[in-house]
């Protein structure tokens, strides 16, 4: 226990040994963190790099197993060359797939967050209550959960979704309930022939619109909660239309607070296991299969764990630069508003 | 204004339509009312829908396997609570009541929820107030691991957790086929988002607070004990929330982790209950299971969403 008195007294050593002691606190704080995860995050993730040149496989599980043979870099070129065996694997495919996913999903995301945040913050709008603690929900419900509702909500005989459709077409178009037995889980053809997606991404993408967009309501109100009242009064004397104080005031300014929440939003949708897994299992032929589903399957299935110990190698790299990107993107453009 | 003269009807429904009062204020026309209310309608219908859909197929007292005609009004022919009776004695084919899956789930979210507070709080307090050597690059170090998926380390960690094991009398004892397994899994990607979070909090505490405690008499150490720890209560209660939510419905680790019924968590059992395994399940059951496992997260993070859902910067929770 340190005292004041204890400070001012000249014992020299005593006090060199202290200084010693002081500069060590720091990390007596880090030490229990850092032990646990030099434990079981640090210390594996190393591992898996050694694992991924090697051929570890399910005969090297037991615990008195010999070790795997080293491989050099075949796990990773076979990963990329798609010589893994697996059916209608196709890793740039695979690839442009999960980017695509990400942006169409955030793109969406923001833009729907933004307009339903200005439209709710209109002054004089009735029921304003009422629609922010419904829109809430799609944050509060566990996304997992979620994502197997809508699994069975797809169905495309027992779907809600079908079934909803067929009431809305039946009212306003007449048409008869066979119109909507629409596969939107297993359909394999594409449902615009030249655009290389198929219905279960539209599945997926609605899902997750769904689950997306209140998250960005909630960031933009706060935003928008916090523009000065009198910049839109000045620009009406100055005869600025509604849509030219959207894109000249509001938009700027919520801009600081959209973009580190779209970042987030990039970061999640691009390692969006569980909607994936649960609601289209990556297929019809793995045509919504994204990086972690497929590292997940090569462990679960596949029982590689040489080659996902590489896969999840390249995913480290992959989402590296896809942070260090989009982070100098959006520092750029900030540097150029200021 | 009260003590101006109160509009007539006629000067009201001007203002609604053309958007304009004398006194200055500025509602919306009633068009855009009326097109703002149609808007906010619709997504609100969106909204409820699933929810809607969810809630009544637990309830139908029909006891039907598939849902042939749409329905969403859980009160329409009378509530049932047999799906819930039948989900509670046993969800799945596997002999497990859901009272051991949800302990099971219970067990292994309270754990790692109180762990990564534990373990995480003195981490964050050091890269929040502390200056030494490398507090940089531990901080990277942290950050790396939260900007990766919890899938991303699995297979280390399956192969290293595979190879301990113990055998105490007959009976084998693997720590990769454990519920501890899956734990210290969870842990080690739920670790650094608390640790994260917390800094983030800590941060926004004022310095003064501690240096007037040293001034007052405390160590360095006892001023974190005594003064910023009891001030960081919220957030270690939104962080042990977090971690505790994330666990509770925790798929990949588990189901990739566990062999033995017994250790099986809610999400695993609900798992086999949907999609390709799911021919047999009634859906008034796997509808019954959804809100079981959902009800009481959602509740809660009704209550506490307002203290942290918009500022929630990059790193979340992972899934």
């Amino acid at each position: 226990m340190a005292t004041l008195s204890k400070d001012i007294s000249p014992q020299q050593p005593k006090r060199a040994g202290r200084k010693f002691w002081r500069s060590l606190n720091p990390y007596l704080y880090l030490l229990p963190a850092f032990t646990v995860m030099g434990v079981i995050t640090y210390y594996p993730m190393l591992y898996q790099v050694w694992m991924s040149f090697t051929d570890y496989g399910l005969k090297n599980l037991r615990f008195d197993a010999p070790l795997p043979n080293y491989v050099g870099l075949t796990n990773y070129i076979n990963i990329i060359t798609n010589g893994l065996g697996l059916s209608y694997y196709d890793f740039l495919r695979e690839l442009s797939f999960n980017l695509f996913w990400t942006f169409s999903n955030v793109i969406i995301h923001v833009a729907l967050g933004i307009l339903i945040a200005v439209i709710l913050n209109r002054q004089g709008l009735w029921f304003k209550g009422f629609y922010r603690a419904l829109y809430i929900l799609p944050i509060v419900v566990p996304q997992i959960i979620v994502a197997n509702i809508f699994r069975n909500m797809f169905d495309a005989d027992y779907g809600a979704i079908n079934q909803g459709l067929a009431i809305l077409g039946k009212v306003f178009f007449g048409l008869g309930p066979n119109v909507f037995h629409i596969d939107w889980i297993n359909q394999i053809d594409y449902p615009v022939s030249w655009i290389p997606l198929t219905l279960s991404y539209y599945a997926l993408l609605i899902t997750n619109v769904w689950l997306g967009w209140p998250f960005m309501t909630i960031v933009a109100s706060g935003a928008l909660q916090s523009i000065p009242k009198d910049l839109y009064e000045a620009a009406r004397i100055d005869g600025a239309s509604e849509s030219q104080q959207f894109w000249k005031i509001t938009l700027p300014l919520i801009r600081p607070a959209m973009v580190p929440a779209a970042v987030y939003g990039i970061v999640m949708t691009f390692n969006l296991f569980s909607l994936i897994y649960f609601l289209s299992g990556g297929g019809p032929l793995r045509q919504t299969e994204i990086l972690v589903t497929t590292a997940y399957r090569l462990i679960n299935e596949q029982r590689l764990y040489g080659v996902a110990a590489a896969f999840c190698v390249y995913i480290f790299f992959i989402l590296l630069a896809l942070t260090l990107i989009t982070n100098a993107i959006t520092r750029a453009t900030e540097s150029y508003d200021a | 204004m009260p003590n101006q003269n109160k509009p007539t009807f006629f000067t009201r429904i001007r203002w609604y339509f053309t958007g304009r009062s004398s006194t200055g204020e500025r509602g919306i026309s009633m068009w855009s009312q009326l097109l703002s209310q149609l808007f906010l309608l619709l997504v609100a219908t969106t909204v409820i829908y699933p929810i809607l859909w969810v809630v009544s197929m637990s309830f139908d007292p029909r006891d039907i396997s598939r849902p042939t005609e749409l329905r969403l009004n859980p009160f329409q022919g009378g509530l049932s609570l047999k799906a819930y009776q039948d989900v509670i004695k046993q969800p799945t084919a596997n002999p497990v009541s859901l009272g051991q899956l949800m302990f099971n789930s219970f067990r292994l979210a309270t754990i790692t929820g109180i762990a990564s507070i534990i373990v995480g709080i003195f981490a964050s307090y050091a890269f929040s107030r502390l200056r030494f050597v490398g507090r940089e690059v531990l901080m990277v170090a942290v950050l790396t691991v939260l900007m990766l998926p919890a899938i991303a380390t699995l297979p280390a960690l399956f192969v290293l957790l595979n190879k301990v094991q113990i055998t105490i009398g007959g009976t084998v004892f693997n720590l990769r086929n454990s519920l501890l397994g899956v734990g210290l899994a969870v842990l080690s990607g739920s670790l650094p988002f608390a640790i994260w979070n917390m800094k983030g909090y800590l941060d926004t505490i004022p310095k003064e607070l501690e240096e007037a405690a040293l001034i007052d008499g405390c160590t360095p150490n006892s001023a974190f004990l005594l003064v910023t720890l009891p001030l960081s209560t919220p957030v270690l209660a939104v962080t042990f929330f977090l971690g505790f939510m994330s666990t509770w419905t925790e798929f990949a680790t588990s189901w990739l982790f566990l062999t033995n019924p017994k250790d099986f968590t809610l999400m695993m059992a609900l798992y086999n209950m949907v999609g390709q395994y799911s021919n047999t399940t009634p859906w008034s059951h796997f509808a019954a299971m959804s809100i079981l496992i959902a009800l009481p997260v959602t509740i809660v993070y009704l209550f506490v969403q307002r203290y942290f859902v918009g500022g929630l910067a990059i790193g979340g929770v992972k899934g």
